[in-house]
């Protein structure tokens, strides 16, 4: 026992020491050289800051969208970044102040969990610029961010919903498709109203009955997290045992579940949401229908050019449409839609662009 | 504790036989010292941690043997900026303005320790009554659900709405510890399997209630309360600029009540007689399935203010995450502060200063949150095993040394 602890301490250590055994680099770098061999980004004096809510950097979801964003903004415009992950609702106002402590020039947030804090921090730094993702900062709900230093980042995801939702009912062979959501809020049950309205307008324009199951234009089915997997799994086996063939899981991860369950079940297609699918969960790649595409990382990095640019943050109102690309549908899976049916898409996105056509079932 | 009590104690302890009864008494009866050198050992464990996951430390070991100073220096910043940020975060900013923005770090602790004090004594009460009641977190749901109700439903004047708030929680609470304790007195449930359960009840009911448009802000759907009115809210205690509310206040003097109940009144001897020994009890004629169900509901009434706190001084509105982890954070506060009401303040307030350090250190000393939990883990880990302690200063064990003195 003894001699086989040594031993391995032993290995640990050669190897931690051969690990160790490289050059260090040079004191001063020759100045020729190293402007030729890297062209480093000029870094720029500004700060760009994150705050996450419950769910972490980590979530598979707008979070970790978000972040994407914010790394990306990073590397190509050469700022300082601060991120700072929230374990628990009590940590929001606490992360957002050691923000403003670190001097940052942007704060960003994520979710609506943080509108209160984000509002009430803002009004307190107005020299502070802020942006939320998913919210409108509107918490006196008369219409108009409440701070007039916040910029909100929101998503009509329904249009690229509505898209998806009249591909499937087109595409769907059983005549039933579904969707279910992690949670009942307007984030998520914005993606299960388009994707019911746009199967109406298939069944009203063709005069078939295409059955959504799921949701009913206020209520539906939902897991009552975004965490676990299981619950995605039961829920879209239940949709599948009621013929159900293509299904859209709003839940974040949770749609992993569900996919799971489409996989075993065989002749089931998933609609992926927030990212590509295809590139997310590549396991799954061969039952991916095609994704709602909610582009948060490119609202983000948007938001911090502006911020850099000479004319500075504009705090005019994000929304992502299909018209500037801030929503959209991935490439749909070979074969799974007929040529017309594409042509009749890209009609309908101009029909949503042109707002002839209301993407949500209110409409 | 005088000399015949230790001798009386002693052989007791001896029988260390994997009883978890017996167990958790020796958790609840480590002593000071050992408390200290875990807590020590821990932040040496995070220091160490704290090096491996700075990048600055990892680039420069990759190159140790050739300038080896500058993986130790590197490791030595990692260090010195984590547990300057944790102190600025917890203690006091050096780099504020103001006097008042150099102490606003110790009223975040404070803040932060109110609800885990709550919590942690009502959780200590029924370890000393050799209850393992997990239920806090529903318990501090309850609580929460209730305040939040009272403060946004009602209106009322300032006073009647905040003490009828408070009634709220404590009710709300004490519903929750009173099925456990009358389900283990009537048929002999266990109380871990079934306040684990109502964690979860507890946790779906809250959901439900902010899925229902009465419960919603107005304008919004949103699961989210409406805001609650400001006559229910915990005032200030040191001015709007701080966090810090009356909350706090109303912690201490329920240490205070709860140090009187136990080592004073009655009730508290019988219920440290049950915890000692159920058995014992019964023959002494102590009526013990009224005891268990007593001590639930107290421990649920001081978990019930924990989501009272939360909700009427700190959040002002009920939310889906509004107990976060407390419950569950204040079992460790309980077994940190060994049951003990003035043990349960000072662990309160220490885990109070971890949680506020969490956005500095992320932010400041650019650390993963990750590494306060492990930290919070590892003081957890070195107190549930108080010979790991022992063994690691050379400390001689107690019970040989009563022996001895005996």
């Amino acid at each position: 026992m003894k001699n086989t602890l040594r031993f391995s301490a032993i290995a640990a250590v050669s190897a931690l020491a051969l690990a160790a055994c490289s050059s260090a680099p040079e004191e001063e770098a020759d100045p020729t050289t190293s402007a030729t061999e890297t062209t480093p980004v000029e870094t720029i004096d500004y700060k760009a800051c994150m705050v996450s809510d419950e769910g972490g950097f980590d979530d598979g979801s707008f979070n970790q969208s978000g972040f994407e964003g914010l790394q990306q903004a990073a590397s190509d415009l050469g700022i300082d970044v601060a991120t700072a992950e929230s374990e628990g609702v009590d940590q929001y106002m606490p992360n957002i102040e050691a923000m403003v402590a670190a001097e940052c020039d942007l704060i960003i947030t994520v979710g609506f969990a943080l509108s209160s804090a984000t509002v009430e921090a803002a009004l307190a730094n107005p020299d502070v610029s802020f942006a939320i993702v998913d919210d409108w900062a509107d918490n006196d709900f008369d219409g108009t961010t409440d701070a007039p230093n916040i910029k909100p980042l929101t998503f009509q995801t329904d249009e690229a919903a509505y898209l998806a939702g009249y591909a499937a009912a087109s595409a769907s062979e059983s005549g039933t498709i579904a969707t279910f959501g992690g949670m009942n809020f307007p984030s998520v049950s914005i993606f299960m109203d388009g994707y019911l309205a746009g199967a109406n307008a298939y069944n009203e324009e063709t005069g078939s009955s295409v059955n959504v199951l799921g949701w009913d234009g206020a209520d539906g089915a939902f897991t009552g997290d975004f965490s676990d997997l299981s619950k995605g799994q039961t829920t879209a086996q239940g949709f599948i045992d009621q013929g159900a063939d293509i299904i859209l899981p709003v839940a974040g991860p949770v749609g992993g579940g569900a996919a799971a369950a489409a996989q075993a079940a065989g002749g089931t297609w998933i609609v992926g949401v927030d990212a590509d699918w295809t590139v997310t969960f590549p396991e799954y790649s061969d039952i991916i229908f095609t994704s709602i595409l909610k582009n948060i990382g490119n609202a983000v990095y948007d938001t911090i050019s502006e911020g850099v640019s000479d004319a500075g943050i504009s705090y005019e109102p994000y929304s992502g449409t299909l018209e500037n690309g801030g929503v959209g549908v991935a490439p749909f899976a070979d074969g799974a839609i007929s040529a017309d049916i594409e042509a009749k898409l890209q009609e309908l996105t101009d029909g949503i662009i042109a707002g002839e056509i209301t993407p949500n079932t209110a409409g | 504790m005088s000399a015949a009590e230790n001798k009386t104690e002693a052989p007791e302890e001896q029988g260390f036989d994997g009883d978890p009864r017996s167990l958790l008494r020796s958790v609840v009866e480590s002593n000071g010292l050992v408390v200290f050198l875990a807590v020590l050992a821990a932040l040496v464990v995070g220091a160490v941690l704290v090096v491996f996951a700075d990048e600055s430390v990892q680039d420069a070991s990759s190159y140790f043997f050739s300038r080896p100073m500058d993986t130790l220096s590197a490791a030595w910043g990692a260090i010195t900026d984590a547990y300057v940020a944790m102190f600025q975060g917890s203690i006091y900013n050096l780099h504020a303005d103001s006097f008042s923005g150099s102490i606003k770090p110790l009223t975040n602790s404070l803040t932060f320790s109110a609800p885990l004090i709550f919590a942690g004594l009502g959780l200590g009460v029924g370890f000393r009554a050799g209850l393992f009641n997990i239920g806090a977190q529903g318990q501090v749901i309850l609580g929460a659900i209730m305040a939040g109700f009272v403060g946004f439903a009602f209106h009322l004047p300032f006073g009647v709405h905040l003490a009828l708030a408070v009634i709220g929680a404590i009710l709300g609470g004490a519903l929750w510890g009173f099925i456990p304790g009358l389900l283990k007195a009537t048929t002999g449930a266990h109380e871990v399997i079934v306040t684990i359960m109502l964690n979860y009840v507890g946790l779906y009911l809250l959901a439900w209630l902010l899925s229902l448009e009465s419960w919603q802000a107005p304008g919004s759907d949103n699961p989210k309360s409406p805001r609650i009115d400001e006559t229910a809210e915990w005032p200030s205690l040191l001015g709007d600029s701080f966090g810090l509310h009356w909350g706090f206040v109303a912690a201490l003097l329920a240490a205070w009540g709860v140090w009187w109940l136990m080592e004073r009144s009655t009730w508290g001897f019988t219920f440290r007689a049950v915890g000692a020994n159920p058995s014992a009890a019964t023959i002494a004629g102590m009526n013990v399935k009224v005891t268990y169900v007593l001590v639930m509901v107290i421990a649920g009434t001081l978990a019930g203010l924990a989501g009272g706190t939360q909700v009427l001084g700190t959040e002002k509105a009920l939310t889906t995450g509004i107990a976060g982890s407390i419950g569950f954070d204040a079992i460790t506060v309980a077994l940190l502060g060994r049951s003990r009401p003035l043990g349960i303040v000072a662990a309160g307030i220490l885990f109070g200063g971890l949680r506020a350090s969490g956005p500095t250190l992320q932010v400041q000393a650019g650390l993963p949150i990750d590494i306060v939990l492990v930290i919070q883990s590892v003081i957890v880990l070195f107190i549930a095993a108080p010979p790991l302690v022992r063994f690691l200063f050379r400390l001689p064990d107690p019970r040989l040394v009563k022996e001895v003195t005996a």
